[in-house]
């Protein structure tokens, strides 16, 4: 009993000096969604993967805690988060207005990329209103990749809408597209990996101007943990100045 | 016109979703929207006289294909029809290279394409009930007058028949004015395009989809009204005599 006793007390005093020496932060449970390829998945034999799970592992060693990670559906995620099942949500979660009222967000770290597609035989340069002009180009309807097209490129090209990213895929195969704009991560699957591999990618990738492409993904905590906030941004800033940010990034979103 | 588009654009200033570029999505498809139905229905109708006469052949070989072609294009959805052309005609070897490709790439051709063959079946089996429900009096009258069967059916059958097709052919009509909403399946701007567009954009579907059910009511008004005034002088005949 007694030797319980000293040892508890022991451990209690361990942590009491850890958590002084790293001020207000301590270990701490991220909630995420799976799954939602490739920024947060499981790999066949069962282990969370991801962007965001690797970043944000990345992101607790530099700061130096323990971070568990919590699977919670979508829809009860920022409820979970209030009460306090989880300490932060990294689950892609888009930065907006009405979720700043209920929670306090990260920088941003990413901004989901969109990137121009076209067959390997079409000369096409550097999207612009002279290299676009008479193309025709697809994209899927009401998407903010529509938005962007339709916005920038409205009056010197045609462009076709299309239901599904499968009907569009269908008809670049055919000819009947010169170039489609879609999110990075989906072109990447089903136009540069398939099969006959007969795409490439046009120009940059693309994430601005925020009007149209958002805020990007942010970190979500509770509104009164504003130094728990701070110190991922400030990990976060470190992560992008050594080189581990790219690296990751690379690895999900590299060609 | 200068003066249209002020007063225009200051009624419109009070919203966000109606605004001149809006309207002319509408406007666009409003012209693509009649363009299709129209072409598709003259073509159709051309193609629907001979093959409804065939269709009442004695001899086997003009008869079944006829037949044939009917009950294909009655027995399927017109929207599997679309996507058969639409997308169907890419698998076949070698097409990018020939001459056919130049009007099939763009959506428009492959939907007037299954639209015309779609109309043009139903239009067939409805002049075919027409020219079968002559009355045997007057095939019996212009025989007896010596007239050839060509003769005939230029001058008594036909007439006669399209008289009695035209309440079912102006329901062929509003129907394909209505079927031609799912043009937008191809990436056809058509007016069901337009508003699908509009909606995708600013998450607004009662606006969106009311504006153009409206345009469709105005359309099919047009359609029944012209058909009335059609039938009210072509079958002035089978009116009660006073009245």
């Amino acid at each position: 009993m007694k030797f319980q006793k000293i040892l508890s007390l022991g451990v209690l005093g361990a942590a009491m000096i850890a958590g002084s020496a790293n001020a207000e932060v301590r270990d701490i449970r991220i909630g995420v969604d799976v799954p939602y390829e490739p920024m947060e998945y499981r790999t066949p034999e069962g282990e969370l993967t991801g962007f965001d799970i690797e970043l944000g592992n990345a992101l607790c060693a530099e700061i130096g805690i323990q971070c568990e990670w919590v699977v919670q559906g979508w829809d009860g995620i920022i409820p979970g988060l209030q009460a306090r099942k989880y300490d932060a949500i990294m689950s892609s979660m888009t930065i907006n207005e009405q979720r700043r009222e209920q929670v306090l967000f990260s920088d941003p770290y990413i901004t989901p990329p969109s990137a121009w597609f076209a067959p390997k035989d079409v000369e096409i340069g550097t999207p612009s209103d002279e290299t676009l002009e008479g193309m025709t180009i697809g994209v899927q309807r009401g998407t903010l990749q529509d938005n962007y097209v339709t916005d920038m490129y409205g009056d010197v090209a045609d462009v076709n809408r299309y239901a599904t990213a499968d009907d569009m895929v269908l008809d670049m195969d055919s000819g009947r597209l010169d170039a489609v704009f879609l999110d990075f991560p989906i072109g990447k699957s089903t136009l540069l990996d398939s099969e006959a591999g007969n795409y490439k990618v046009v120009g940059e990738k693309i994430t601005e101007p925020k009007e149209y492409f958002g805020e990007g993904f942010g970190i979500a905590f509770r509104q009164r943990d504003e130094e728990l906030a701070q110190a991922f941004n400030e990990a976060l800033a470190t992560l992008k100045e050594n080189g581990t940010y790219e690296e990751i990034y690379a690895e999900y979103f590299g060609e | 016109m200068e003066a249209l588009m002020n007063w225009l654009e200051t009624q419109l200033a009070d919203n966000s979703i109606f605004t001149l570029q809006t309207l002319s999505y509408y406007g666009d498809g409003l012209v693509t929207t009649v363009q299709l139905v129209a072409l598709s229905l003259i073509i159709g109708l051309v193609m629907a006289i001979p093959l409804a006469i065939g269709r009442g052949s004695k001899r086997a070989w003009i008869r079944l294909p006829i037949f044939f072609y009917c009950y294909v294009f009655r027995g399927t959805p017109l929207l599997v029809q679309l996507y058969l052309i639409y997308y169907g005609v890419v698998f076949v070897e070698g097409i990018q290279e020939t001459w056919l490709w130049v009007i099939l790439e763009k959506p428009f051709v492959p939907a007037l394409i299954a639209f015309t063959l779609n109309t043009g079946a139903y239009t067939t089996e409805i002049f075919r009930g027409a020219i079968k429900a002559t009355p045997r009096g007057e095939i019996e009258a212009a025989r007896a007058y010596g007239m050839s069967r060509g003769l005939m059916l230029r001058r008594i059958v036909l007439p006669s028949a399209f008289r009695r097709a035209l309440p079912a052919y102006g329901n062929e009509v509003i129907f394909m004015l209505h079927a031609s909403a799912i043009a937008s399946v191809v990436t056809i701007m058509d007016l069901t395009g337009a508003a699908r567009f509009v909606y995708a954009r600013f998450y607004a579907p009662f606006d969106a989809f009311l504006f153009v059910a409206a345009i469709y009511l105005c359309l099919t008004f047009s359609i029944i009204y012209f058909f009335r005034h059609l039938e009210k002088r072509l079958l002035a005949h089978l009116k009660p005599a006073s009245g």
